[in-house]
């Protein structure tokens, strides 16, 4: 039986971190939108300070469904699928992952709009990784500043400013590109651990500087701040402290009274009428099917649900998969080369187990561009992070540094030393998209409903590798400065599903490279517009959602304002 | 803590479940725990326990460095945790447990429980260097898995059966959880009061075995 709803104008696949930003625009602007969530809601009671079920069995008990459809991997074309985990990295629930990340939210640097004009500018082209796809962005950072600054405000940011309309401040980021204006609120605080770590880096001639948060230092929003007790690696906030979605921009579009949501609505297609136009999102909930038409659809699920779902919604129109005419749906694939990390032993206690990853402290001088990469053998670079986080089993799993056996009286007695007195980093680089790394629907592994998953082809280049080992020098370089008395390099490993996934319906003016044109809207299908870091075309070297959502605006902005020719 | 279970009634109930739930062909064995009291395991066999109860006292052995993983519960954790979320890694420890003493007797000559804790680690040891056969998918991936589940029965919330008495926490330092930390308590000569509890005990947080849903 399927049931056909009322047409909406607006329809929205997925209320997380950037769905659950565009439907504001549109619910203030009087439209009348509908949104569809696969998960549920989820309250302050649910989020314990519980690492066995948060980072070990995949929080939250839900049945998510997500978890059934965990993308495959397989390093190229002729290679076996890599072994596949049973815990997505994502979420779904109203505010998706926003309620379990890590909350960090920058801007991207204005190089990463640039990559390929940059870079041939100041080395050449030749410096273009051979068989990257890179373009730049079709706008530069000041076209999207103005978004980052709205969604800064409506979901509440902290953080250090460190160029205000060209007043270079060296206690934020020097490097980054103009803001209009300071975070709403300051930074989060420090702690013992983070001012050692800043001091290495002044004494390096380094920058040092504490990193933006979507978590509140101070009230914000008669929202609570920040209790600093840890755990919300994988875990929501019981004080409404960290500012997902589902505590932000979704309750304010709710109260427009505009915003209509559907919890547990598994969506299984987009169709399009005669004319090639999306007509309805297709969906099941309670073991009904539902048919709900809407004048405009905006795709907002994760990279790889973006792209699934297009490939999966095949008509007569679009054989390949909706808005894959051109074959673009799933190219430009990235993650972000977030491993290949350092470890760092003192020979003193650093006191990491209270505090959160967003509690730290950025070095952006081996980022982007801002570093001469003419004697080097890469392009790009990588922000380096150290945090105050660690939690007990992450801290009785620790690197032994050559220093004791893996278990039995000798490991126990270094871990009984050494669990407080280790640090680790997090250092996200620069990665590239490449024409033989991509997303498309795997032959033979399918959800419970028979459909196809998505499969991830792609490795590592020699750029990323090179990157790494670069990037790896300088956080060991940092750690002993700060006195560490062993490092430990982490592998590269592969590129199998990850937090930081971009590309697959990439943004550009060129409809023959790119799925989406500036605004988000499908080339090939007007009324669909694609929210999320699937339209993103390069990585940068630091998380992703601030820009996603800062886009997701952007769209959602220029539908209001041109909707009589998109939706009409 | 009004209307709250404590920890122990936690553990009571949940042990009563599993045991109503428990397939009745399954022999239930009478292991001995380390405070003496008869608590039989539920899904895991008589000498499966008593296997899998000896690896981990040499994983996180009970030293001069005071209680280790059988003290803490962590056979008892994996026990458990073998008819909810490992669910299907049951039958893989079945056969690597019993792989084990095969592989004690036929180097050893005698069932693993039975050997000197030196014995005993020799045999970990080649497990760890995959140097035993009768494993699925190999010795060192079974040994990889027993310690990364003896670690969470030893150092996760107590909520989940292991961790008893907080041995494991109290093994590393860590100070317990607070909902609250001040600036001083990130110091990094911090000496913040000790806490010991679990995060159900807290009256304001579902216990994890909902759906999700919230009431």
């Amino acid at each position: 039986m399927t049931v056909t709803l009322p047409g909406r104008d607006v329809a929205v696949v997925g209320l997380g971190g950037v769905g659950g930003v565009g439907v504001l625009p549109l619910a203030e602007a009087g439209m009348d939108v509908v949104a569809l969530e696969a998960g549920t809601w989820l309250s302050p009671r649910d989020f314990a300070p519980d690492e066995l079920r948060n980072n070990y069995r995949g929080w939250p008990h839900a049945a998510q469904k997500a978890n059934r459809e965990i993308p495959g991997h397989r390093p190229n074309a002729s290679a076996p699928d890599s072994p596949r985990g049973n815990v997505h990295p994502m979420m779904n629930g109203v505010g998706g992952t926003t309620l379990h990340y890590w909350a960090q939210s920058w801007r991207l640097n204005p190089w990463d709009f640039r990559v390929v004009s940059e870079t041939t500018r100041r080395y050449g082209a030749g410096r273009i990784p051979a068989g990257s796809t890179v373009e730049d962005w079709p706008f530069g950072l000041e076209e999207l500043e103005p978004h980052y600054d709205r969604v800064e405000r409506e979901i509440g940011v902290s953080g250090q400013a460190g160029n205000v309309n060209g007043m270079i401040d060296e206690r934020g980021n020097i490097f980054e590109g103009a803001r209009a204006r300071a975070y709403p609120m300051p930074p989060l605080r420090g702690t013992e651990f983070t001012d050692l770590m800043a001091g290495a880096a002044h004494r390096l001639g380094w920058h040092p500087f504490p990193g933006p948060a979507a978590i509140n230092s101070e009230t914000y929003d008669d929202r609570a701040p920040c209790l600093y007790h840890g755990f919300c690696s994988r875990g929501g906030c019981h004080v409404d402290a960290k500012n997902s979605t589902a505590v932000s921009t979704i309750p304010k579009a709710t109260r427009t009274g505009n915003l209509r949501i559907v919890t547990q609505a598994h969506v299984t297609g987009i169709a399009v009428d005669s004319d090639g136009r999306a007509s309805a999102v297709e969906y099941l909930k309670d073991g009904e099917t539902y048919v709900q038409p809407a004048r405009v659809i905006l795709l907002a699920s994760y990279t790889y649900e973006n792209v699934r779902l297009l490939l999966l919604s095949t008509s007569d129109a679009f054989p390949n998969g909706l808005s894959n005419n051109g074959g673009q749906v799933g190219r430009h694939y990235m993650t972000h080369n977030q491993r290949a990390g350092v470890l760092a032993l003192f020979p003193h206690e650093l006191n990491r187990w209270y505090g959160l990853p967003a509690q730290g402290i950025a070095i952006d001088d081996w980022a982007d561009d801002n570093f001469d990469h003419a004697d080097l053998d890469f392009i790009g670079g990588g922000n380096l992070w150290v945090y105050s986080d660690q939690r007990p089993i992450e801290a009785a799993s620790m690197n032994t540094f050559g220093r004791a056996p893996r278990w039995g009286s000798q490991w126990k007695a270094f871990v009984m030393q050494n669990a407080g007195r280790w640090a680790n980093s997090y250092l996200q680089k620069t990665t590239l998209p490449y024409e033989d790394n991509y997303l498309d629907l795997h032959p033979t592994v399918t959800d419970p409903l028979g459909m196809p998953v998505c499969r991830i082809t792609a490795d590592y280049r020699d750029n990323d590798r090179q990157l790494a080992n670069y990037i790896q020098e300088r956080t060991e370089e940092w750690f002993r400065e700060a006195g560490a008395i062993a490092t430990v390099r982490q592998p590269i490993g592969s590129m199998v599903v990850s937090t930081h996934a971009y590309g697959g319906t990439r943004m550009g003016d060129d409809p023959e490279t790119n799925v989406v044109d500036r605004y988000g809207f499908s080339h090939e299908v007007p009324n669909l517009g694609v929210l999320g870091a699937s339209v993103m075309g390069t990585s940068g070297a630091r998380n992703p959602t601030l820009t996603a959502q800062a886009l997701a605006w952007r769209t959602a902005e220029h539908l209001v304002a041109n909707w009589s020719s998109i939706g009409g | 803590m009004k209307g709250v279970l404590t920890r122990r009634e936690m553990l009571k109930r949940t042990a009563a479940a599993g045991a109503a739930t428990a397939v009745p062909q399954r022999a239930l064995t009478q292991a001995l725990s380390p405070d003496g009291a008869s608590e039989p395991f539920e899904n895991l066999s008589a000498s499966q326990s008593r296997i899998l109860e000896a690896i981990v006292s040499r994983l996180i052995p009970s030293d001069e460095n005071g209680p280790g993983a059988l003290e803490a519960g962590a056979a008892r954790y994996i026990d458990r945790a073998l008819a909810d979320v490992l669910a299907e890694l049951l039958s893989v420890y079945a056969a690597g447990l019993d792989a084990v003493d095969a592989h004690a007797q036929s180097t050893a000559g005698q069932p693993f429980p039975e050997l000197d804790p030196g014995d005993q680690d020799a045999v970990l040891a080649d497990l760890e260097r995959n140097l035993a056969d009768g494993f699925t998918p190999d010795a060192a991936s079974f040994f990889d898995m027993v310690l990364q589940h003896t670690i969470e029965g030893t150092f996760s919330d107590p909520y989940y059966g292991g961790n008893r008495d907080f041995i494991g926490w109290e093994l590393l330092g860590y100070p317990g959880l607070r909902l609250g930390v001040g600036a001083d308590d990130q110091a990094m000569d911090a000496n913040p009061e000790i806490t010991r509890l679990s995060a159900y005990d807290l009256p304001m947080f579902d216990s994890p075995d909902g759906d999700g849903e919230s009431p």
